[in-house]
């Protein structure tokens, strides 16, 4: 599916070329067209030809974040071959020697080459402190292609993305250095013809955001000259609670317009969170029994079965819950929980996002109703793990939860009843996301009650990660001579049905970021929205003084999360 | 991997070893998103069965490969079973001989997969009518391949007589990429296009659909002339400032020039029939882009 896909290529097609009537545009124009071609020297046709196609171009003007491609004759939406090319432009990595740019970023823009995405002349700038030359930042490019990219490596698409390779050296709070990338990215623009279109990418430390604002302001590069256009893209943690998120925003916000903010959460450029949006909208099977009348519970789960391992300075005073069901968590809910928007458009989708975060209610008595953990020495999937407080970097009296569950609600029509319980932890057995949408048990089963024992609830599971994919549980008959019903599952695996790995989630954000494409990337409002349902809950857990529950590494939570579902008279499924 | 040869046999025995080879995987319900029958010579089968075979890589498939033998000998039908490894759906090759090479929708019937698409691809001599010919009527998509027919510009200019709507031609699927370049290349406004050529080898289908694709978008005179190859190798579109142009020498990289820019490399190699066909399987609904540019094919002489 495609989420950014916009509707009425009909339409869009008939102002296109407004010389010809409406209704049956196209087949004739071309044959015509191709005589024309063949005696295109009569001057007076050639000329007629002319003004048509001019007034064609500059009759398209609509006002989509595609305006240039939409006025490009050569692009036709219903010409689904040619993909989606960003226009030409230079992309700017802040913190280039990170683990995410190495893992991620570079191999992302690669792969985007290989699959023929990236537009003729585009340049990458890697801004670090190391005193590399531009050698050296190709090499270690290179070797971070070679390792972790998704597509095979092929020279040639190396050779034109080497060509626009560069590299400056320096410190966020050196002027010089700034100023010697205001003179690299104005001589790219020369010899590679990217028009003053700058993407910055900060893929650094949350601290540094002012700094960087700050120099961006500085020498200029945050203001567009005519025609061209500057983004910036920003990573969680969106600040680490609402005021500092506002504060965040506003250094962001003195800067860039709100449309050239990206807020990056690679969760929603993963497929199958895409996928939650067509499963959803594209079917009729599944609208009817979302709601009340028919769905018991809904379970989001995020499990890792890692430690903080190098994160520890970030993660000590953070948390589980801040970390991940703020952005993660809440933004699943809400493609789960909202009511379906008008448009594929990012205005549509972010309003009925915001809909529904505006409507979630927080639980009465958060000590039922939520839990929190810490792992302890135990031993994770055969190998032994140190415990949150022997960490490297963890202080040993460190109350930071590495688990934390919610249950909340939504006060609307639709799920008005229906809890929502989102879960998060680290060191747990396994790895694992998903949202889990559990039914409610048949009013009546005609069986005997011995038949129907084991069986459960029917459950449909939006796996995200890994082994991304779809399961519909549902009870069936054992074969055989009694009458005997159990769960079963119905598996619709991506891992089968599109072999290739699917795009890595960041290979779309960036691609949908050149594009300025905005639809998968939270907006401000949201993250405030999100900000406002946690905050009092981190509020409770400071002021109740309560202590995180230890719970041994590699097993699935703290024995509080368990109660907390207990008293609903539910289970957590497992993991 | 695995393979079953059945000698004289039908396509209801061959359905049913299919499902018992199934079950002794252990994968009863595996995913399949496709049926893609191809239609093929003895001489040509084994090209273009590994050429799906990898293609179905990206779309897992159930693939049957129709092979019409002797008309001559007695009627009969053998069947190669492959399922393993090297596929990741299940391969079938028929090969049909007698009087049951004329009617191979028979057999054909009985072994598509149920509910899902089927794909039919002709990688040599194709029916005039696609969508006409017995086993073609099962295809949501027809693919046929021009380059292959032994006059591949009369056969790409002989399409749109028999085309029906899920028509395509490998022909435009090969410039793909050379679209894409330009499309990308006309993002930045270059100004009203005056007139063009479009390069290739002799004999080439896919530029007489490059040229007339672009000169039904640019309203201008697209022409195309021969160099030495191999495939395309330039389009020139000359506008009021200067020249856009496309070079591509070695098959590989492509140069982009721009009037007053700098000329760029750009990745632009030429692809294997395998990446050619998972871009067909890719969108199953009709190219309306593509009719119009046979449409138009059909009635050039510009050259």
């Amino acid at each position: 599916m495609n989420a950014s896909e916009r509707p009425g290529p009909a339409s869009e097609n008939g102002t296109a070329r407004p010389a010809e009537p409406a209704g049956g545009p196209s087949a004739d124009v071309l044959a015509r067209a191709a005589h024309e071609a063949a005696r295109a020297q009569e001057p007076s046709t050639a000329s007629d030809e002319a003004v048509t196609a001019e007034e064609a171009v500059t009759a398209v003007t609509t006002s989509t974040t595609l305006e240039v491609a939409e006025a490009n004759p050569l692009r036709d939406p219903r010409d689904k071959r040619l993909p989606r090319v960003a226009g030409p432009c230079v992309l700017v990595i802040f913190g280039v020697t990170g683990d995410l740019a190495r893992r991620k970023l570079l191999p992302a823009i690669y792969d985007l080459g290989n699959r023929g995405l990236l537009p003729p002349g585009f340049s990458l700038v890697g801004f670090a402190r190391r005193d590399w030359a531009a050698q050296d930042f190709a090499k270690i490019t290179h070797d971070a292609v070679k390792e972790h990219a998704r597509t095979p490596f092929r020279e040639e698409v190396w050779k034109q993305i080497c060509e626009g390779l560069h590299f400056v050296p320096g410190a966020f709070d050196d002027d010089g250095a700034f100023d010697a990338l205001s003179m690299v990215l104005k001589e790219i623009d020369e010899t590679r013809g990217t028009g003053g279109n700058y993407a910055f990418y900060t893929s650094t430390p949350p601290k540094y955001f002012p700094l960087i604002i700050e120099q961006l302001k500085r020498t200029g590069l945050h203001r567009p000259s005519p025609g061209a256009w500057r983004r910036i893209v920003i990573e969680k943690p969106f600040g680490h609670d609402l005021k500092t998120a506002q504060e965040l925003n506003a250094v962001v916000d003195s800067a860039f317009r709100p449309d050239s903010v990206f807020r990056i959460d690679h969760y929603l450029g993963k497929e199958t969170v895409q996928n939650i949006l067509a499963l959803r909208f594209a079917n009729t099977l599944w609208e009817p029994i979302w709601n009340r009348g028919y769905v018991d519970h809904v379970q989001i789960t995020m499990a890792e079965d890692i430690g903080v391992g190098g994160r520890a300075g970030y993660y000590d005073g953070i948390g589980a819950a801040r970390d991940v069901i703020q952005n993660h968590l809440l933004q699943l809910m809400a493609l789960v929980a909202m009511e379906d928007p008008t448009a594929f458009g990012a205005a549509a989708l972010r309003r009925e996002k915001e809909k529904v975060l505006e409507a979630v209610t927080l639980p009465e008595d958060m000590s039922l109703a939520t839990a929190i953990g810490q792992y302890t020495a135990g031993w994770q999937g055969g190998v032994p793990a140190k415990g949150f407080l022997e960490e490297d970097g963890i202080p040993p009296d460190s109350r930071t939860e590495t688990y934390a569950a919610v249950k909340l609600e939504i006060a609307n029509r639709r799920w008005a009843g229906v809890p929502f319980y989102l879960r998060t932890g680290k060191r747990l057995g396994r790895r694992m996301t998903e949202v889990a949408v559990m039914f409610q048990r048949a009013p009546h089963l005609p069986f005997s009650k011995t038949d129907t024992e084991i069986l459960g609830q029917n459950a449909l599971v939006i796996r995200i990660q890994p082994d991304e994919g779809i399961t519909v549980r549902f009870g069936s008959k054992v074969p055989g001579t009694a009458m005997e019903v159990r769960d079963v599952n119905m598996d619709f695996a991506y891992g089968e049905a599109f072999l290739e790995s699917s795009p890595e989630a960041y290979e779309r954000l960036l691609l949908d970021v050149l594009i300025g494409d905005p639809p998968l990337f939270p907006h401000q409002r949201e993250v405030e929205l999100q900000w406002m349902i946690l905050d009092p809950i981190e509020r409770f857990w400071a002021e109740s003084g309560r202590r995180p529950e230890g719970y041994s590494a590699g097993t699935g939570g703290p024995a509080s999360a368990d109660e907390m579902m207990a008293r609903d008279g539910r289970v957590w499924r497992r993991l | 991997m695995t393979s079953f040869l059945m000698g004289s046999t039908t396509a209801s025995e061959i359905a049913a070893q299919l499902t018992r080879l199934r079950h002794q995987v252990g994968a009863p319900a595996v995913g399949m998103v496709l049926t893609v029958v191809v239609v093929c010579d003895e001489s040509n089968q084994y090209d273009a069965v590994r050429a799906v075979s990898e293609a179905s890589r990206e779309h897992p498939s159930r693939i049957l490969a129709v092979i019409p033998r002797e008309r001559e000998e007695a009627t009969r039908l053998d069947a190669e079973i492959r399922v393993g490894e090297l596929t990741t759906g299940e391969v079938v090759l028929l090969r049909l001989y007698g009087e049951l090479t004329e009617h191979a929708d028979s057999v054909l019937a009985p072994l598509l997969l149920t509910d899902i698409p089927v794909v039919v691809w002709w990688p040599g001599d194709a029916p005039h009518a696609p969508g006409k010919d017995p086993v073609g009527v099962y295809g949501q998509r027809r693919v046929t391949d021009a380059r292959s027919a032994p006059d591949a510009v009369s056969a790409i200019k002989s399409r749109i007589h028999g085309y029906t709507p899920g028509d395509t031609d490998l022909a435009w699927t090969r410039i793909t990429p050379w679209r894409s370049l330009l499309a990308a290349a006309f993002d930045q406004p270059v100004g009203k296009v005056l007139d063009g050529y479009v390069e290739a080898e002799p004999g080439h289908p896919s530029a007489r659909l490059l040229a007339v694709w672009l000169s039904g978008k640019l309203d201008a005179p697209i022409h195309v002339t021969e160099s030495k190859g191999p495939g395309l190798t330039a389009v020139r579109l000359r506008t009021r400032d200067g020249e856009v142009a496309v070079e591509r020498h070695d098959s590989r990289t492509a140069t982009l020039k721009r009037p007053g820019q700098p000329d760029r490399q750009v990745a632009l190699a030429r692809r294997p029939t395998a990446d050619l066909l998972a871009e067909e399987l890719r969108r199953l609904d009709p190219d309306e882009v593509y009719e119009e540019t046979i449409r138009g094919v059909a009635g050039y002489d510009g050259f």
